[in-house]
C-alpha cells in the first residue's frame, strides 16, 4: 500500500489520487482521507510481541482453550464410551451344570431338559436343549459322547422344538426345518443349530459353553443367528471376544 | 430490484397502548387498564434483557409462500407427537422398574393400578405407532414436493438422521414391556442388526451387553431408550426448525413463479 509520502500526497490532493486503486479513486474527498489514515497505521504489535516471533500470544491461548477443552472433554467421554463398550471385550465365564445322569439320555431321540444360560434374570435366562447319546453309524459322531442342541435358531433366534415323529426341529417365527443332527433341511437358516460342550462328571451329564457349526459340523465359537460359517461367507463373520473357543 | 418488505405484525400486548380512560375517584387509572399494563410490563421487563421478542417475530410471523397447505403441517404434528412421547415417558418412568424380574409386573402396574396409568401408557404405546406414520408423511411430503432440493439439502440429511433415531426409538423401545412379544421381537431385531458383515458380531455384543441377552440387556436399552436418543432427537430437532426457519419454506410445485409486469419485460 501508500508510504508516508504518499499520503501526504493524498491528504493534500483529495480525490485527486486515482493511482492507488479503483476502490480509493471513486471515493469522495472525506472518505478517501479516512482510506489513507487507515493504510497509515503501523503494523500491528500486540503486547508481548517480538521480532521474528512464530506465534502470536492469541494464537497461543486461543490453541491452548481449544486442547484444554478437548482434553476435558475426551476426561469425560473417553471413560463413558468405554464404559458402555466394555461388556464387548469380556470374555464370558466358563461353567458348567448338570442336566441329569447318562442313564437319562437314549441313542435314537432327544431328551429335552432346561438350563440356565444367564443367571439373574428370572425365566428369560432360561432355555430348553434337547440331549441325546451319540450315534457312531451317524456321520462325524463316536460312540460313549453326548449331543446337546441349542434351541435358538440359526437364523433369528426364535426358539425351536423338537418334533418327535417327523424328527425334525421346527422354527415357529420363519419356517426353518432342522433334520436330526441339526442340519438344515429347510427354511431360511444359513448354517446348523448350535450346541453345547458335553461332559461327565461324578455321574451327571453336564453341559458347557455354546458352540457353532456349520454345514459339515465343523466347530466354531458361538456365533450369533444370521451368520454364515460356510465357504468366503465366514470371513464376514469374525469370532466375538465375549465368546471361549479357538475361531 | 427492491423488494419492500412489510413490518411483522407486532403482538398485541406491544402494540401502542389505547389512550388512557378515565380514572377512578381515588386518581388511579381503573383497575382493568391496571391489569392490562402489567402484562406488558412484564412482557417488557424480559424483553428488555433478552431482546427476544426480534428472534420470536422473526421465528413466529415469519413469511410462507403461496400455496402452503396442510401438508406442511405434518412436520409440526411429528415434532408434537415426540413432545407427547416425551412428556409421556417422563411420568411412565415413574413407575417403570427396567429390571428382568420386575418390568412386565410394574407395567401391568401401571395398567391396572395407577390412576390414569393405562391412559398414559396407552397414549405412549399409540403414539409411538402415530409418530412413526407422521414421520414418513412428513418424509413423502418432503420428497413429492421436491422440499429437498438446494439450498435444503442439509435439512434432509438431518431429517434422515432423525427418521433413524426415531425407528432406534421404536426397536429399544419395544423391548419395555417385557412380555413374550418384546422379547422374542428383540432376540429376532438385535440378531439382524448381528448380520452385518464385521461390525455386525460385535454390534449384537454391544446391544445385548454380551454374548446371551442378560441382566443389563434390559437396563441398557431402557437407558438408549429414555436418555441417549431423546437427547439426540431434541438437538437435532432444534438444528432442523433452525434450518427450516432460516431458509424458509418451498411453495408447492405445482404453483409457477410469477413476475410482476415490469420484471417480465426486462426478461
Amino acid at each position: 500500500m501508500a508510504d508516508e509520502k504518499s499520503i501526504e500526497h493524498g491528504r493534500s490532493a483529495g480525490n485527486g489520487d486515482a493511482a492507488d486503486g479503483p476502490g480509493r479513486a471513486a471515493t469522495p474527498n472525506g472518505a478517501g482521507g479516512a482510506a489513507v489514515i487507515h493504510a497509515a497505521l503501523p503494523p500491528a504489535k500486540p503486547p508481548g510481541y517480538f521480532e521474528g516471533e512464530s506465534v502470536t500470544r492469541r494464537r497461543l491461548f486461543t490453541g491452548g482453550a481449544m486442547a484444554a477443552g478437548g482434553i476435558a472433554s475426551a476426561a469425560i467421554g473417553l471413560p463413558a464410551i468405554g464404559f458402555a463398550l466394555g461388556p464387548v471385550f469380556k470374555q464370558e465365564e466358563v461353567t458348567y451344570q448338570d442336566v441329569g445322569p447318562p442313564s437319562d439320555f437314549i441313542v435314537d431321540n432327544y431328551v429335552p431338559k432346561t438350563i440356565t444360560i444367564t443367571s439373574n434374570v428370572g425365566e428369560a435366562g432360561k432355555t430348553t436343549v434337547y440331549i441325546r447319546k451319540t450315534n457312531p453309524e451317524l456321520p462325524g459322531e463316536k460312540a460313549g459322547g453326548f449331543i446337546a442342541i441349542s434351541t435358538r435358531c440359526a437364523h433369528l433366534g426364535c426358539p425351536v422344538r423338537w418334533v418327535s415323529p417327523a424328527e425334525r426341529f421346527v422354527c415357529p417365527c420363519h419356517g426353518g426345518v432342522y433334520d436330526f443332527q441339526g442340519k438344515v433341511v429347510g427354511g431360511p437358516p444359513v448354517r446348523p443349530l448350535d450346541r453345547f460342550v458335553t461332559r461327565v462328571q461324578n455321574g451327571q451329564v453336564q453341559l458347557g459353553p455354546r458352540y457353532s457349526v456349520n454345514s459339515h459340523l465343523k466347530r466354531f465359537s458361538a456365533r450369533d443367528p444370521g451368520e454364515h460359517l460356510d465357504g468366503l461367507w465366514k470371513y464376514l463373520y469374525p469370532k466375538r471376544f465375549t465368546v471361549p473357543g479357538p475361531q | 430490484m427492491a423488494i419492500k418488505i412489510p413490518k411483522p405484525p407486532i403482538p398485541g400486548v406491544r402494540r401502542t397502548p389505547k389512550p388512557p380512560s378515565a380514572p377512578q375517584e381515588n386518581g388511579r387509572p381503573p383497575v382493568k387498564d391496571q391489569a392490562a399494563e402489567i402484562g406488558a410490563e412484564v412482557v417488557g421487563w424480559i424483553d428488555e434483557r433478552t431482546a427476544a421478542s426480534g428472534f420470536l417475530r422473526g421465528f413466529l410471523f415469519r413469511k410462507v409462500p403461496k400455496g402452503t397447505n396442510w401438508f406442511y403441517t405434518l412436520g409440526s404434528a411429528t415434532m408434537f407427537a415426540f413432545l407427547s412421547q416425551a412428556v409421556t415417558g417422563v411420568f411412565l418412568a415413574m413407575y417403570y422398574d427396567p429390571s428382568p424380574t420386575h418390568a412386565y409386573d410394574s407395567i401391568q402396574h401401571i395398567n391396572n393400578d395407577v390412576w390414569l396409568g393405562s391412559l398414559v401408557r396407552g397414549m405412549h404405546h399409540w403414539g409411538a405407532s402415530v409418530m412413526i406414520v407422521l414421520v414418513f408423511l412428513h418424509m413423502g411430503r418432503t420428497f413429492f414436493f421436491g422440499a429437498y432440493k438446494y439450498p435444503r439439502e442439509l435439512n434432509w440429511v438431518v431429517g434422515v438422521v432423525l427418521l433413524v433415531l426415531t425407528l432406534g426409538m421404536g426397536f429399544t423401545g419395544y423391548l419395555l414391556p417385557f412380555d413374550q412379544r418384546s422379547f422374542w421381537a428383540t432376540v429376532v431385531g438385535v440378531n439382524i442388526n448381528g448380520t452385518a458383515p464385521f461390525l455386525g458380531p460385535y454390534l449384537s455384543d454391544f446391544l445385548r451387553a454380551g454374548p446371551e441377552f442378560g441382566a443389563t440387556t434390559l437396563s441398557r436399552f431402557y437407558a438408549i431408550h429414555m436418555l441417549l436418543i431423546p437427547v439426540l432427537i431434541a438437538a437435532l430437532i432444534g438444528v432442523h426448525i433452525y434450518l427450516v426457519t432460516k431458509l424458509g419454506t418451498t411453495a408447492p410445485p405445482w404453483l409457477r413463479a410469477k413476475l410482476p409486469e415490469t420484471d417480465r419485460e426486462q426478461v
